[in-house]
């Protein structure tokens, strides 16, 4: 059976693989999944940095309210003409930030970059199941970019009613600025990202299911392809309901439908619809919503996994246990959107369900963060720039997941429900948490995308300013929601419930943003730098065992020179004792180097031979 | 692998700084809650501190252990990693560690939802809210004592409120900018919006619900003491949502009834 699909796949290499030879084939409309990686992965960190400079101007307003930036004139001609930025502005780049980071950003580079570059070369397969949609999934990736961007420049604003954009202040034109043209492109926008992101799913789940090489079971499959394909099936399940609400919107927005709508009142004006529902909406978004930051966090853990055992030269501690646990949060993850809407309004004896649920989903949460802090555990540990950024993880995901122990109980969360305390933990535990995935990915496995070696002084400058900025920015805001500060305000200067001392930590969190972004200023510098001049890498620069360090660097079209490598371990052969080296590639034979996978650890422990594998040849 | 021990060295140093501010400021309570002034709210502190002391402990240990490793098996010239592959005994008792935990606090936290959401005791006092970009409006009834029907259908520029024009209870109907409520009472609100989302939030008393178009939403609470209070929306409605200031006003049965006396009832101006 197995070789059957690899027979196939060599087939298709022969037939369909010719390299391309000219610019376009080759560099733009590739069907080469590195490349595609690589635009994946550049257009996404372009998106985030606009979206990092829109939460900037945001942040300097709730520090400063009503500072003068003259410069910023020319960059958003309408909002801020005077320098100062205006109301309308304000709730944009808050939506706008919030839409970028979570979509086009984070999910972008960790399912379409990382996916795309790792699924194939992990599992040892030549490209992925299909090139042609995976070409078409990042095209239409890009155009979602380009529509979102065209949105920040229409006459009426860019979308405005938040990233959650809830009707009817999303459904009407009159509810607010931002919610004309700009509210269209943002929901199209969002439909071309679905499709995008539908595509590139299907790629990723069918390569690492069909298109392994001869001996890449399911369970030596690294972590990081656990992490992605799971994010991808939840993607591939939870992405319909909002491609549906978006087209329902536009119905709505536009034919005078009423899902969402019912009759209201606007500005003295009836608008005459009847039977919708706001809470639909909800649904549809948060059926979406919660798996959506099990995608961002997923393919995240898989990196951190890896860097952590790789860098501990450690096996991953609880390998079984860490995929069981990958799959259960996947299936929970389906089962908790509810806990969004404790006070929407919904029927509280269904919050009761979700309370649950939810707390349910903390137990494999847990049970990895032992697992990481285990693989730590008697480790040899080297402190490279993403071993930091895997360590780092373990910190932000713990502080952030614990406070979603106080969201997820209801009545606690009906005074923290949309303050600041919501913001904090977020942005903790899928903002940092996958942010911080995706940096220790791409230090990691820079030398192997692009065959150069980052600078690791730089490296770890911005792991440490970003570290620390972070945590200076998002653990001061919880206080901002102990406080009672709702979010989304555009300044709090009329309310006296907020205590004067809540100014001092919004100026703490603008300064420690500022500095997490210049910090993000000396990644790209060493990025681009490194790219061009840096020094050549070797093939395995961190001495790692997964199969991509096998292939050549920056691997060719078609990853491997002459056969598909064979596989006859698992992963995480690291400090195998009896092995003449502290890593045992998958690609050594048994009969060469001992092994510890699954129930061979104690053979291999008592010295006895264990050249006799475990039948998997058959 | 000098750099390596300075790098553990901060790296450790940093991850327990941390901790420790984070945890004395907490502790401290530095930056903490509006004062209280509902009973309801004190259930929901009480709740939030078992919260706290459970997830406290876990995220102090877990960052200690952590700071531990990074020092104590920092990579050294010729030093060697153990070989562990996995421990299923320690699985198990983590995660059941981990569930008894969560049993306490779903226990906790779905006994004291349930009371939360249960219907208000019979003696409460009824508001009804208006919420609309950007204000809030408070409906008490009039003299009759019984509250008149409002339907946003009703909602015209003679009738601003929507009262019903075929209930006779809605007469002498009383609207005011300021919500007012005697003290030593339950307090039942009945939330209803004329446009798109708000929510009904009250910080001193720990209390928030959402106010739907279409919907009439709920909440209750027992005031412990007499004050004026703040009422932020807390559902982004729009450019002015951040001024969506409400005011709620707990005074004493016979100041309110002062208070309410001095309103214009609605329907006789029509």
């Amino acid at each position: 059976m197995e070789s059957n699909v690899i027979a196939n796949a060599e087939a298709a290499v022969q037939t369909h693989h010719h390299e391309p030879q000219s610019f376009w084939t080759k560099y733009v409309f590739s069907q080469d999944h590195k490349v595609i990686a690589m635009q994946y992965m550049i257009t996404a960190l372009i998106m985030g940095f606009i979206g990092m400079v829109m939460s900037w101007i945001f942040r300097i307003q709730l520090a400063w309210p009503d500072h003068n930036l003259p410069f910023m004139r020319f960059l958003m001609p309408t909002n801020m003409e005077s320098g100062t930025l205006q109301t309308p502005g304000y709730y944009m780049l808050v939506t706008m930030h919030g839409t970028i980071m979570v979509f086009f950003l984070l999910t972008a580079i960790l399912t379409g970059g990382f996916g795309n570059f790792l699924i194939p070369l992990q599992v040892g397969a030549r490209d992925m199941a299909f090139p042609f949609l995976n070409m078409l999934s990042y095209w239409f990736y890009f155009l979602s970019c380009v529509v979102i961007t065209v949105s920040l420049f229409v006459s009426t604003g860019a979308a405005s009613a938040g990233w959650t954009s809830y009707p009817p202040l999303s459904a009407l034109a009159k509810a607010t600025p931002g919610s004309g043209l700009g509210q269209d492109l943002w929901l199209v926008a969002i439909a071309l990202f679905i499709v995008a992101s539908t595509m590139g799913s299907l790629n990723y789940v069918t390569t690492a299911l069909n298109m392994r090489t001869k001996g890449m079971t399911l369970m030596r499959m690294p972590l990081t392809v656990w992490g992605i394909i799971v994010a991808a099936v939840l993607g591939l399940f939870a992405f319909p309901a909002l491609f549906a609400g978006a087209v329902l919107l536009l119905l709505d927005r536009h034919l005078g439908t009423s899902f969402f709508l019912p009759h209201l009142v606007l500005g003295g004006e009836h608008i005459v619809r009847d039977g919708g529902s706001p809470l639909l909406w909800q649904h549809l978004f948060w059926f979406l919503g919660h798996p959506e930051v099990y995608i961002l966090i997923l393919p995240a853990m898989g990196i951190t996994s890896e860097i952590l055992s790789n860098g501990a030269r450690k096996p991953i501690f609880g390998y079984k246990v860490m995929v069981g646990s990958l799959v259960a949060i996947a299936f929970m993850s389906f089962i908790v959107w509810g806990h969004h809407m404790f006070v929407s309004g919904m029927n509280p004896w269904l919050g009761f369900a979700f309370v649950i649920t939810t707390l349910i989903i903390a137990v494999p949460s847990a049970i990895k963060t032992f697992n990481w802090l285990g693989t730590l555990w008697k480790g040899n540990i080297r402190f490279t720039t993403p071993m930091l950024y895997a360590i780092g993880f373990i910190s932000t995901f713990v502080t952030g997941g614990l406070t979603g122990i106080f969201l997820g109980n209801s009545a606690l969360d009906i005074p923290l429900h949309d303050t600041y305390f919501v913001v904090a933990h977020f942005h903790v535990v899928m903002g940092l948490s996958s942010v911080f995935g995706i940096f220790g990915g791409i230090y990691y496995w820079f030398p192997k995308m692009t065959g150069k070696m980052m600078s690791e002084r730089w490296g770890k400058v911005h792991f440490w300013l970003t570290f620390i900025g972070s945590y200076g920015v998002f653990w001061t805001m919880h206080y901002l929601g102990f406080m009672g500060m709702p979010r989304r305000y555009f300044s709090y200067e009329s309310y006296q419930f907020l205590p004067p001392s809540m100014h001092t930590l919004q100026i703490i969190i603008t300064i420690s943003a500022l500095i997490v972004g210049a910090a993000q200023l000396i990644f790209v510098v060493n990025f681009l730098y490194s790219w061009l001049r840096g020094p050549k890498a070797p093939d395995n620069p961190w001495q790692a065992t997964s199969l991509e360090w096998q292939a050549p660097t920056p691997p060719p079209h078609g990853n491997w020179v002459g056969q598909l490598p064979e596989v006859h371990r698992w992963p995480y052969d690291y400090s195998v004792p009896g092995a003449s080296v502290d890593f045992v590639p998958q690609t050594v034979p048994l009969e060469v180097e001992p092994s510890g996978e699954h129930h061979r650890t104690a053979v291999a422990v008592n010295g006895h031979t264990n050249g006799h594998s475990n039948g998997h040849h058959a | 692998m000098k750099l390596s021990s300075r790098q553990a060295f901060w790296y450790a140093a940093f991850l327990l700084v941390f901790t420790a501010i984070a945890a004395y400021t907490v502790a401290n309570k530095t930056w903490w809650f509006p004062p209280l002034a509902s009973v309801q709210g004190g259930e929901i502190d009480n709740l939030f501190m078992i919260t706290l002391v459970i997830t406290g402990i876990v995220f102090i240990a877990v960052h200690v252990v952590l700071a531990y490793f990074v020092w104590r098996y920092r990579g050294r010239p010729g030093g060697k990693a153990a070989y562990v592959t996995h421990n299923t005994p320690f699985e198990i008792t983590a995660a059941a560690t981990v569930a008894v935990a969560l049993v306490i606090l779903v226990g906790g936290g779905t006994t004291l939802w349930t009371k939360i959401q249960s219907p208000p005791p019979a003696d409460a006092f009824t508001v009804e809210v208006w919420a609309e970009q950007f204000r809030w409006t408070f409906h008490y009834p009039g003299a009759d004592g019984r509250m008149g029907n409002v339907d946003v259908r009703f909602i015209s520029d003679d009738n601003p409120y929507g009262l019903d024009p075929n209930d006779p209870y809605a007469k002498d109907d009383i609207f005011a900018t300021e919500m007012h409520v005697p003290y030593g009472k339950p307090i039942a609100v009945i939330l209803r919006s004329k446009d798109v989302l708000h929510s009904f939030f009250l910080p001193n008393f720990r209390m928030k619900m959402d106010v739907v178009p279409g919907m009439k939403t709920r909440m209750w609470f027992t005031p412990t003491q007499a004050g004026v209070f703040e009422i932020p929306c807390a559902e982004l409605c729009g450019v002015g949502h951040y001024i969506m200031r409400g005011v709620l006003t707990v005074e004493s049965p016979e100041q309110f009834n002062d208070w309410i006396s001095q309103q214009t009832p609605v329907g006789m101006s029509q």
